[in-house]
């Protein structure tokens, strides 16, 4: 067993890391105020990271991607998720799941994605079917060769600047013991597609400027030929390719608490209180040692995770761990981070504040804290059950 | 030309620097250690000859203890072609890397050697120009701007109240100050592709180097803390701290 990173591991952290700091932290404060980015400087960030090289790691080089196993990727995510999510959505991660894409696709979606020459967006949430993701009423019909489809999705993150949105949509409905089981599809959606429009959603009280979107979808006919993998299988579709997306929430979250944990300490030894610097006092001394404590293991559970995958171990009860852990562990490390700050932890002129707000999302998108736990749940007892 | 291009380990410069509480030295470890600033702006400057067909090859050279491989694979990823560590546990004084790097130089006859005007360790700013005097080669030191033209190098030094403009023959020596350039991120395929260049390794004792320390430390103190600032109540008093306080109007 090697806990140790490889030279190319260390030095896509560092590279990433220094970019991060660089390039990202210095925009962050005005994004706050506006709550906004213009489209400008997103674009230069991407146009950067482009340069770099670093564009797209996450696909396999065959596509023009970097390639990086799911393990080096988590690594580059856990400095990415340093930097608020307006701007590090420029750092272009296009959804694993293109690599789907039959041959026609790949050339009008995947490799200008991987290209930066479009960006993407994934649609499943609903108003009335969030966690109940089969609950969806967006529906697609038959008509000929076509799809005819109605219906509504909201909270679409940044589909804001997306030039198409990979779509979850019901195409049927079977009958079985335990009642209706609607059939999905996945379906590619243009931007500019009659009938489909992607207007702007809620203001979030978590990642400003990086914004969610309501899709409406009246009368929108789609071909065939978008089709994102087979008719009524789209679950099979997501299955295969989205269960390393929550490995990224994970990384991002441990990022974060680390750049939290930084903050602390920073405080924690430089204010003082009582005569003496407050990081003398066990009561706040105390919080340090778990929070750091709580980080390196949501960072092993995470890299751990992202390690079954790679050597193609079953890994859903290990992802789903990583990301329980982590998001509730965001969630106290900058609890706490804020308690030590105090008063001034509250202002807006310090990104302790934001770093807590944002941690709320972290246990809630991508599958609840609750549902990572049916999911832990489930495979422990599954083998036991008669 | 043939570029060898000095790049040095060091504790990173953002680290916050703790004496040891023997007073012997300061803390490495558990500590980040990055690449020397000034010798990240030679490797950049190294691989921008490169990129406008002036440098046909650049080598990376290195010495210190095994871990300063990390720091020649950094300069291999920002496109540097090889690399050489001249590994040593003991502590290296610029005299004796100055040494090692003539020995370097005597086996790879490089055209120029590209080094930081100083490591932030120890601020020496001794290296570059013990070695233009160990090989008897020109140098050009604290460099902002380097241009070749036939056998010569142009270089803009900077220099206190300004710049300075010389000409240099080749073979040379410049070292690099702060404004020559801006280093670039590695770049993802670089990365990857830094696992297979080529790293030699080698003792002071392998290239004929003696590397006994000269120097003593006999003492590593923290500077002194700054005395916090006052306010003043009015432009007056403070006209009357300048002049008669401080003593500078």
């Amino acid at each position: 067993m090697d806990f140790g990173l490889s030279d190319e591991q260390r030095m896509v952290v560092e590279t990433v890391r220094g970019f991060v700091e660089n390039e990202l932290y210095p925009l962050e404060a005005q994004v706050e105020r506006d709550g906004e980015l213009p489209l400008e400087t997103g674009k230069a960030i991407q146009r950067q990271v482009l340069d770099m090289g670093f564009y797209a790691p996450n696909i396999p080089e065959e596509f023009g991607g970097g390639g990086l196993d799911h393990l080096t990727f988590a690594l580059l995510e856990r400095e990415l998720g340093r930097a608020s999510m307006a701007l590090s959505v420029w750092w272009g991660r296009p959804s694993n799941i293109l690599c789907a894409c039959d041959a026609e696709q790949r050339e009008r979606y995947l490799l200008p994605a991987v290209r930066g020459d479009k960006m993407d967006a994934l649609a499943m949430t609903e108003p009335d079917a969030g966690s109940d993701v089969r609950g969806m009423k967006c529906f697609a019909r038959r008509d000929g060769d076509d799809f005819v489809v109605n219906g509504t999705k909201h909270f679409i993150s940044h589909a804001d600047v997306a030039d198409f949105v990979i779509c979850f949509v019901a195409t049927g409905e079977d009958q079985t013991p335990r009642g209706p089981r609607k059939r999905i599809t996945a379906f590619l959606v243009d931007r500019g597609t009659p009938g489909f429009e992607i207007r702007p959603g809620y203001r979030s009280v978590s990642h400003r400027g990086y914004h969610n979107c309501i899709l409406t979808f009246d009368d929108c006919r789609l071909p065939a030929g978008q089709v994102l993998g087979e008719v009524d299988r789209g679950f099979e579709v997501a299955n295969t390719w989205l269960g390393a997306t929550r490995i990224t929430v994970a990384a991002m979250c441990v990022g974060r608490a680390r750049r939290a944990l930084d903050l602390a300490l920073d405080w924690a030894a430089s204010r003082k209180q009582f005569g003496q610097t407050i990081g003398k006092f066990q009561g706040v001394s105390f919080k340090l040692a778990d929070m750091a404590t709580e980080i390196d293991a949501a960072d092993w559970l995470t890299l751990a995770a992202a390690w079954q995958l790679d050597q193609g171990l079953a890994a859903d009860r290990p992802i789903a761990q990583a990301k329980l852990f982590a998001s509730e562990m965001l969630a106290r490390v900058t609890d706490q981070t804020l308690q030590i700050y105090g008063g001034m932890g509250l202002m807006d002129e310090l990104p302790v504040e934001r770093l807590w707000r944002d941690a709320r999302v972290e246990r809630i998108w991508d599958g609840t804290s609750e549902i990572q736990r049916h999911i832990i749940s489930r495979d422990l007892l599954r083998p036991l059950e008669s | 030309m043939k570029v060898l291009v000095a790049v040095k380990r060091v504790i990173d410069a953002y680290v916050k620097v703790r004496v040891k509480s023997d007073g012997s030295g300061v803390e490495t470890q558990n500590v980040k250690m990055s690449m020397n600033p000034f010798c990240e702006i030679a490797v950049e400057e190294a691989v921008r000859l490169k990129e406008a067909g002036v440098a046909t090859e650049i080598v990376a050279v290195s010495c210190g203890p095994q871990q300063s491989q990390e720091t020649i694979r950094t300069a291999l990823a920002m496109g540097a072609d090889r690399g050489i560590l001249v590994q040593s546990d003991e502590a290296l004084e610029p005299l004796a890397i100055a040494k090692i790097l003539k020995a370097v130089v005597d086996k790879e006859q490089p055209e120029l050697v590209l080094l930081g005007k100083q490591a932030v360790d120890n601020d020496f700013g001794q290296t570059g120009q013990m070695l233009s005097a160990l090989l008897g080669w020109s140098q050009a030191t604290y460099a902002s701007k380097i241009q070749k033209a036939d056998g010569e190098l142009t270089v803009t030094r900077e220099i206190d109240g300004g710049l300075e403009t010389i000409k240099v023959k080749l073979p040379a020596i410049v070292t690099a100050d702060l404004r020559l350039n801006e280093p670039r991120y590695a770049s993802l395929p670089n990365i990857m592709k830094a696992k297979k260049k080529p790293i030699d390794t080698m003792s002071p004792a392998d290239l004929g180097v003696d590397a006994a320390p000269r120097l003593s430390v006999v003492k590593v103190t923290e500077p002194p803390a700054r005395q916090a600032g006052v306010k003043v109540g009015s432009v007056a008093e403070l006209v009357d701290k300048l002049k008669n306080e401080a003593k500078v109007i």
